[in-house]
């Protein structure tokens, strides 16, 4: 067995993570606003998810699922899939313009969205039921949901984690989008979900935090879906809203940008 | 089948007399083992009533496909939407105040907002529980009719139980049955072939009109008898399917009596009565209303039958509205 399968792709990893990036810009160029701050943070682990962990059919559709319970975030599973080729790049730029199917927190049924997230919190379940369903047909699909810490605060989630952890569910693994900021300011400020990880465990879950702009990292903790886990898997991602362009990462309301078009092309130039 | 003499349009469905109806035992528990063995995909789910809502036996016939998920609604909700988008038919089972309350969100966007057949079933519908307003649940025709999509039914016994969720099973989207448990009357006579959609005429009368849904029926076949018995003749229109609602023949229907009487087990507002509302005045036609259900306020304690006397759901005071209104008849 080779000691670093994946060693190789770690270059084109990077590339496709940075790709992703630009599409997010291009994306909010439209309309001069958008959840670029989240298409950023979460670039790198959808590559690490699209691009290596999971796995595919012969007919070029997922096997294993992906589950964004973060309707808002959708910006960022758009861009990915843009990237896959599953949307033009032309009709990605109509992002949440009135009648666009890119929609800024989509219903399910829109290519790429397994659920209707967005009303938050509600991903886990819907993770946990499609685990059960896996199982149950014995297919051997492991489902990967991202949520944020924001929606730690739903108590449906907890009900999810420990549902999860009674089934056993080693099929399952939850992503939080650690970026520690909600609607009104600091996650910190308004109810901490800390101690995570210690939370986490203490309800069964295998528990990882990680730089989630580490591609090592990702790939230590993220291993193929065909790798079997001794528990369900949660995975703390500590993410940096804005992450690549500097003065996004600074900015005080980058949990929504609303921006000039030079500060957007300034961004795609940044990203290289 | 007899000529029907004023709603020619109407199927006629027969009924056991009211007063002496056969009992059936458990009839969900039965529907629910005999279609999990003819469908592996059928699964349920309960959050911690499967001893109170018949769905034990098929929890113990098919362990593998039945999902205790605790006293969390919600989840629930949220997991039997997962379950279906792997190609299963969920069944989530809790009572209809749960449901339609406290797991409404969950139901709106992980049943709702897409076209997979999933069956929500609300135990102790309207006033069957004595527990008030934790337990009675009177709003849940009002907010699963506002749910796009929801199909919703709302059954008047044990035949129409069993093959209400035999119809569910078969069509896309969410269902939201009203569940009846264990000795629940069988007043249809079998063979009955339910149809979501459309209503059934239970009696063919002339001098007033009846809308009815639920037990609600059950009630207006009991003032049926009694005002037969002193000479009114009542026309009966049983509306199992609160949604899609069958505007027109709802509607001519009640074009043919003066006043109609509307009969559920369920808030005044928002439910059955609502919506023959809605069919008259969006079809231009004056006959006038009168509905009978839960007022606008939080029910008693009690028994079924106190609480319907108290609610003025008892046969007594539909009988004295019905003859004040064919005006001492």
């Amino acid at each position: 067995m080779p000691a670093n399968p994946n060693q190789l792709q770690d270059t084109e990893i990077e590339e496709t993570a940075i790709n992703i990036r630009r599409r997010v810009i291009d994306m909010c160029l439209g309309r001069g606003q958008g959840y670029a701050g989240q298409g950023l943070a979460l670039a790198d682990v959808l590559t690490h998810l699209f691009f290596r962990v999971m796995r595919k059919r012969d007919d070029g559709s997922y096997f294993d699922r992906f589950v964004l319970s973060t309707g808002h975030s959708a910006i960022a599973l758009f861009a990915t899939l843009g990237e896959l080729g599953i949307y033009d790049q032309q009709e990605l730029r109509s992002y949440g313009q009135s009648g666009s199917r890119i929609e800024e927190s989509p219903l399910e049924g829109t290519p790429g969205f397994e659920i209707t997230g967005g009303s938050l919190g509600q991903g886990p379940s819907q993770s946990v039921g499609m685990a059960l369903g896996e199982r149950l047909h014995k297919s051997g699909a492991k489902v990967y949901c991202l949520l944020s810490d924001g929606e730690l605060q739903e108590g449906q989630v907890w009900e999810a984690i420990m549902s999860a952890s009674h089934y056993h569910l080693i099929n399952l693994v939850l992503l939080i989008d650690n970026n520690h900021m909600q609607a009104d300011g600091a996650t910190d400020m308004i109810l901490s979900v800390e101690p995570l990880t210690e939370r986490l465990s203490a309800f069964g879950f295998e528990t990882f935090r990680i730089d989630a702009h580490n591609h090592s990292e990702l790939t230590r903790v993220l291993p193929s879906a065909s790798v079997e886990f001794p528990k369900p898997r949660a995975v703390i991602l500590e993410t940096i809203p804005g992450k690549g362009v500097k003065s996004f990462e600074q900015h005080h309301k980058v949990h929504y940008l609303r921006l000039d078009t030079e500060v957007w092309q300034d961004a795609i130039s940044e990203l290289g | 089948m007899q000529d029907l003499k004023s709603h020619p349009n109407l199927r006629q469905v027969p009924v056991n007399d009211i007063s002496n109806a056969p009992i059936i035992e458990a009839p969900f528990a039965e529907v629910l083992v005999e279609i999990g063995r003819a469908r592996s995909e059928l699964v349920v789910l309960s959050a911690d009533l499967s001893k109170y809502t018949d769905v034990l036996p098929f929890s113990e016939a098919f362990p593998e496909r039945f999902f205790q998920v605790g006293m969390a609604e919600q989840n629930m909700m949220g997991i039997a939407g997962g379950l279906a988008k792997t190609g299963l038919i969920p069944v989530a089972v809790t009572y209809s105040v749960f449901a339609a309350r406290r797991a409404c969100d969950q139901v709106q966007m992980a049943l709702a907002t897409g076209h997979n057949t999933a069956i929500i079933m609300g135990f102790l519908p309207g006033i069957t529980t004595p527990f008030r307003a934790s337990h009675q649940g009177t709003d849940d025709l009002a907010i699963m009719r506002s749910i796009p999509g929801m199909t919703i039914i709302d059954p008047m016994d044990a035949t129409e139980l069993t093959q209400a969720f035999r119809s569910a099973i078969e069509i896309p989207g969410p269902v939201y049955i009203r569940g009846l448990r264990g000795q629940v009357a069988q007043v249809i006579i079998p063979p009955y072939e339910f149809q979501i959609g459309p209503p059934v005429l239970l009696c063919d009368g002339e001098d007033i009109g009846f809308v009815s849904t639920g037990l609600g029926t059950q009630w207006a076949l009991e003032a049926t008898n009694i005002l037969e018995a002193e000479g009114v003749s009542v026309g009966l229109l049983h509306v199992p399917t609160i949604k899609p609602f069958a505007y027109q023949d709802v509607a001519q229907f009640a074009e043919g009596y003066e006043h109609v009487i509307t009969i559920e087990n369920h808030s005044i507002i928002g439910g059955l009565g609502s919506a023959v509302a809605e069919a008259t005045a969006l079809s231009g036609i004056s006959t006038r209303l009168h509905p009978r259900g839960v007022p606008d306020r939080w029910a008693e304690a009690g028994t079924l039958e106190y609480l319907r006397m108290t609610l003025g759901l008892d046969s007594a005071t539909i009988v004295k509205l019905a003859k004040t209104l064919v005006g001492g008849k």
